[in-house]
């Protein structure tokens, strides 16, 4: 039983974690359609950069604050410059250039920093806590996705912009005619979807250790919990990335070699799409021709 | 009276495809203006140019500024309200959030305007915390009016507002926009099946056909005429 616990506990640590990249990815998807394939990536090359401030000795929090605002502005600069011209191209073509992304951040990231495994701290102090039930590392990243999912639910329920931001993902033409301007609600969008992202990268870094290959397999488990969520639900996405933490945890210890856990994630998704193709929280998506 | 918006020799386009050949339409300021039609002859497409959502060339002048190469945000923040077919309400958000929306391009709070629309519209009051999906057509389309009035517009563009309606809704939804248009001072461009309701309300009438103006005038010699009477009122 204690073990069995444990491992729920260390789940809802790494499921926090799928739940915030695969808010980031729904996030886009609403928006505009588009599964943004980089998005791993994207989180990624943010992470080396905390690596860089915190190896320049700036405090973590400073590093990390500093981060998401430079996170922020490159994913608004990333949507401007690259996905922009392909908004209105068919969705492959839209879908290449994520891809496309993805390369090239990988690349560029093996190029300025190596494919060495590089260290990276931990903010937390790594101590058993309630009887060794869970550590406090667990429940530092547990927090701070909570901060950061309330944060998020604050902005999109109570200021204008949030509002206007949903009114835009829904109903562009009708937005427009109520004098929002939809390609900026795009590119805020982008811009939080890459901070989001990166909160994801610095809490995944400590645990697997910095590469420009880490976020390979998180956004695979990101994508399943944004798709068992639902693909279309903010809410389903992060239940969806802590079902799949939880699940990967429990059937690496007791089922199957854990080197095998990303099996899990791809039953997963098999599952979802035969059986509940709408996922926990979507809404079937009705085209009008 | 000037008018306060003026089409002249407009052509609208979707893609190659040539869907209005240079139409002149006005609406004086206060006035109400309504464009009769068959489905497909380019009423929808006409509102549509006014607001930039389709491409279109000629001239478009709304309260003196030429309103092409602008985009439908730009001319909504100028203005502009359109309620546009099938009625746009965002249905995932609340009906106080879609009238928080319309009020976007307006600089302070929205509350006053909001407790004004609650007074011509009870109903939404009522529904003020349930999802715009929720309502009937008849309050959707309540809504839809309310939140373009919300951007306190000098043009309310309405696109079929009687369309689906049941005929004592369509009475009352006109009745309150006859009252707006009096109390608010708000000019009004109309596209509506429903001519006869129609012409009764407004004072400037267009008959459009296949992408021209085939016949024009005050409402009433437009009501008045036998041909008109006899292919769109029915009698």
């Amino acid at each position: 039983m204690h073990l069995f616990l444990q491992q729920v506990f260390s789940g809802l640590a790494s499921g926090a974690i799928y739940a915030s990249l695969a808010l980031a990815l729904v996030m886009i998807y609403r928006a505009t359609d588009l599964v943004n394939f980089a998005q791993g990536e994207m989180a990624m090359f943010s992470t080396y950069i905390a690596w860089m401030l915190v190896n320049a000795a700036v405090p973590f929090w400073a590093a990390f604050a500093l981060t998401l605002v430079i996170s922020f502005i490159g994913g608004m600069i990333i949507e401007r410059v690259v996905i922009r011209p392909v908004e209105n191209a068919p969705v492959l073509a839209a879908v290449v250039v994520t891809i496309g992304l993805l390369l090239i951040f990988n690349a560029l990231a093996g190029w300025l920093f190596t494919y060495t495994l590089q260290e990276f701290p931990s903010p937390f102090p790594d101590r058993p806590l309630f009887g060794a039930l869970l550590t406090s590392r667990d429940l530092g990243v547990i927090a701070v996705t909570l901060v950061m999912l309330a944060l998020l639910f604050v902005f999109f329920r109570f200021t204008t912009i949030g509002l206007a931001m949903r009114a835009a993902a829904q109903n562009p033409a009708s937005a427009r005619l109520c004098g929002i301007r939809v390609g900026r609600m795009l590119t805020i969008g982008w811009g939080l979807a890459a901070a989001i992202g990166a909160t994801a990268g610095i809490m995944v870094a400590p645990i697997l250790f910095l590469d420009p290959n880490m976020m390979g397999g998180v956004l695979l488990y990101a994508f399943t919990g944004a798709l068992l969520g639902g693909i279309t639900s903010p809410v389903g996405a992060v239940i969806g990335g802590l079902i799949v933490g939880v699940t990967e945890n429990l059937v690496g210890t007791y089922l199957i070699a854990s080197q095998l856990k990303l099996t899990v994630a791809l039953i997963l998704i098999v599952i979802v799409l035969v059986f509940r193709p709408n996922g926990l929280f979507g809404t079937a998506i009705v085209r009008r021709v | 009276m000037a008018p306060i918006l003026q089409l002249h020799a407009v052509k609208a386009f979707y893609g190659a495809f040539e869907a209005l050949h240079g139409i002149d339409v006005e609406v004086e300021d206060g006035g109400m203006t309504v464009l009769l039609g068959a489905n497909g002859a380019g009423k929808t497409t006409t509102l549509r140019a006014v607001c930039g959502m389709v491409r279109s060339e000629g001239d478009i002048v709304f309260a003196g500024e030429a309103l092409q190469r602008r985009s439908t945000e730009q001319i909504a923040a100028m203005g502009v309200a359109h309620v546009p077919e099938g009625r746009g309400t965002f249905v995932g958000l609340t009906v106080e959030e879609n009238l928080r929306l319309g009020a976007y391009s307006r600089a302070g709070k929205p509350h006053d305007a909001m407790t004004r629309m609650y007074g011509y519209f009870p109903i939404l009051a009522d529904r003020r915390r349930q999802q715009a999906g929720a309502l009937s057509g008849g309050e959707q389309q309540m809504l839809a009016i309310a939140r373009a009035l919300m951007m306190a517009p000098r043009l309310l563009v309405l696109d079929e507002p009687s369309f689906g309606l049941a005929p004592r809704v369509v009475e009352a939804i006109f009745a309150i926009i006859d009252r707006i248009r009096r109390e608010q001072r708000v000019s009004v461009l109309l596209v509506e099946q429903n001519a006869s309701l129609a012409l009764e309300l407004a004072d400037q009438a267009y008959l459009i056909e296949t992408g021209y103006v085939v016949a024009s005038g005050s409402a009433k010699a437009l009501s008045d005429d036998p041909q008109i009477r006899r292919s769109y009122l029915g009698y």
